[in-house]
């Protein structure tokens, strides 16, 4: 019928337990709008809950929305908890994360960061250069 | 694991070992459709027929989510292992979709999340409750056959119901919710609901109404709308068909209040459905359903073909040309696609 690439299937998510998720909303219609399937996840998820909706939802890609300090451990174990789970998929960090973290997380596997001021374009772009990346 | 190693036996083997991953890339390839689909649906079926399949549906926020959360998870704390493909819609205009049921269900914790991790790493993680999101992807009748398929693969790895939650708007989607087992619709109080249900043609196969939002006014009145409209199929005799009064269940989802009567209610019914034997004929409906949706996509492809065909072309430009109707055309393009009828 289509001969259209099927969609990219991507989880969004905010790992811990600070703030709001109106960023992460604004990125999930960005991704939508792009032609993509954003599996929602919000607010307070953890490591294995994410793992799961991925593994279930056979999902692209993850992206975890950061906005407290955090990104320096959870970013790092988000990736890790995929990696135990024997499931190579990139993870994208959105949010507040100051330049000097920026190389470190990328050492740390983490595929790309998009800080707040990325145009909608670089977004999806960027979700999905990470995904060719990772085939 | 890697995208492209595994062949869909391989993966068959990993999901029925209890690999989620494994089960996700399966249905992928359901969703997908086309020969690996195919390959799938040949593999299920010798392990499929068990289930207790139960569609939910209900207007755009009705709670339909939120209450399958509430159901998964008493389901899992009962010791069944429930699956729920959900439905929602893809945008017209991109073919994206945000998917944002499964956010309801895991708020609930009858979801993917935090009964997993207690019981430990490695691949064959036992699990509860498996959630999967699906787009309809606008293609037409795509929904028709990937639905029942993830349906039977569910089925054939041992989850137990099988949960399927759409939104009640368009045919396709009211045609998926009646061909289950059990069929939930939700209603809430305000904005005439249970009219508006009764316009989208859900009253007719509903098996179970659920009146969510109890906690809101109203729900009284659309308790006593759809005992009217009952009261009313049973008068003309509608209700002689389904042979069963659909019970009316007061529901607070966002609480769980009633979410045990609601599970009672669909139980009940697959009692009725067993001792009445009726279960057979849904059974019947549904593989009718299904072989019929196969053979529209394939003829689908065959129409595509024809009409790209030389002959097809040509028969364009006549009727083009005005030396022939339109109807003529189609006769000798099916003459020619099915033989002389
Ligand atoms: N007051 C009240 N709100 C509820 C109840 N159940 C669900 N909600 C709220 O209603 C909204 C929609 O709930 P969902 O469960 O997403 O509804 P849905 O029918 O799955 O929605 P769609 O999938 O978008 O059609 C959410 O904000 C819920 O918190 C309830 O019993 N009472
Ligand atoms: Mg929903």
């Amino acid at each position: 019928m289509t001969d259209q690439p099927p969609p990219l299937r991507i989880v969004l998510a905010k790992l811990g337990l600070d703030g709001h998720d109106r960023g992460l909303k604004v990125v999930a219609r960005i991704l939508r709008d792009a032609g993509m399937e954003v599996i929602y996840l919000g607010l307070r998820q953890t490591t294995d809950s994410i793992v799961a909706a991925a593994e279930q939802e056979d999902a692209d890609a993850i992206g975890l929305s950061m906005h407290n300090a955090g990104h320096m451990t959870l970013g790092p174990n988000m990736v890790k908890a995929l990696a135990d789970a024997d499931l190579p998929i990139p993870v994208i960090i959105g949010g507040i994360v100051p330049d000097e973290d920026v190389a470190p997380l990328l050492e740390a596997g983490v595929a790309a960061v998009l800080g707040p001021g990325a145009s909608a374009e670089e977004v999806a772009n960027t979700v999905r250069n990470a995904v060719s990346a990772a085939v | 694991m890697s995208r492209a190693n595994r062949s869909v036996e391989e993966l068959y083997g990993e999901a029925k070992g209890g690999r989620r991953l494994a089960l996700g890339r399966l249905l992928t390839m359901v969703e997908r459709g086309g020969v690996d689909a195919e390959s799938i649906g040949e593999l299920a079926n010798p392990d499929v027929g068990k289930a207790h399949i139960v569609g939910i549906t209900g207007a755009p926020g009705a709670g339909k989510s939120t209450l399958t959360g509430q159901l998964v998870a008493l389901l899992t704390v009962a010791g069944r292992r429930p699956a729920v493909l959900a439905v929602d819609p893809s945008s017209p205009l991109t073919g994206g979709a945000i998917l944002g049921d499964r956010i309801r269900m895991d708020d609930i914790g009858g979801g993917s999340s935090s009964s997993e991790s207690a019981a430990g790493a490695g691949s064959a993680r036992p699990e509860t409750a498996f959630i999967r999101s699906m787009a309809t992807r606008g293609h037409s009748g795509g929904l028709a056959l990937a639905v029942p398929l993830a349906v039977r693969l569910f089925d054939a790895m041992g989850y137990d119901p099988v949960i399927i939650e759409t939104v009640g708007v368009g045919q396709v989607e009211v045609d998926v919710v009646g061909a289950a087992d059990t069929a939930v619709v939700v209603v809430t109080p305000g904005m005439g609901d249970a009219v508006q249900a009764n316009k989208a043609g859900l009253l007719e196969v509903a098996d179970v109404f659920v009146v969510n939002k109890a906690d809101r006014p109203g729900a009284n009145d659309v308790r006593r709308d759809l005992e009217l409209m009952l009261d009313l199929s049973h008068v003309t005799g509608q209700e002689e068909v389904g042979g069963h009064r659909p019970p009316i269940v007061m529901s607070t989802a966002l609480d769980g209040t009633g979410a045990d009567s609601v599970w009672a209610a669909v139980e009940e019914h697959l009692l009725f459905l067993n001792d009445s034997g009726r279960r057979l004929d849904r059974r019947h409906h549904r593989i009718r359903t299904e072989i019929r949706a196969l053979m529209e996509q394939a003829l689908g492809r065959r129409i595509d073909d024809a009409m790209n065909s030389t002959m097809g072309i040509d028969l364009v430009a006549q009727v083009e040309d005005g030396s022939r109707s339109p109807t003529a055309a189609s006769a000798q393009l099916l003459d020619r696609l099915l033989g002389p009828q």
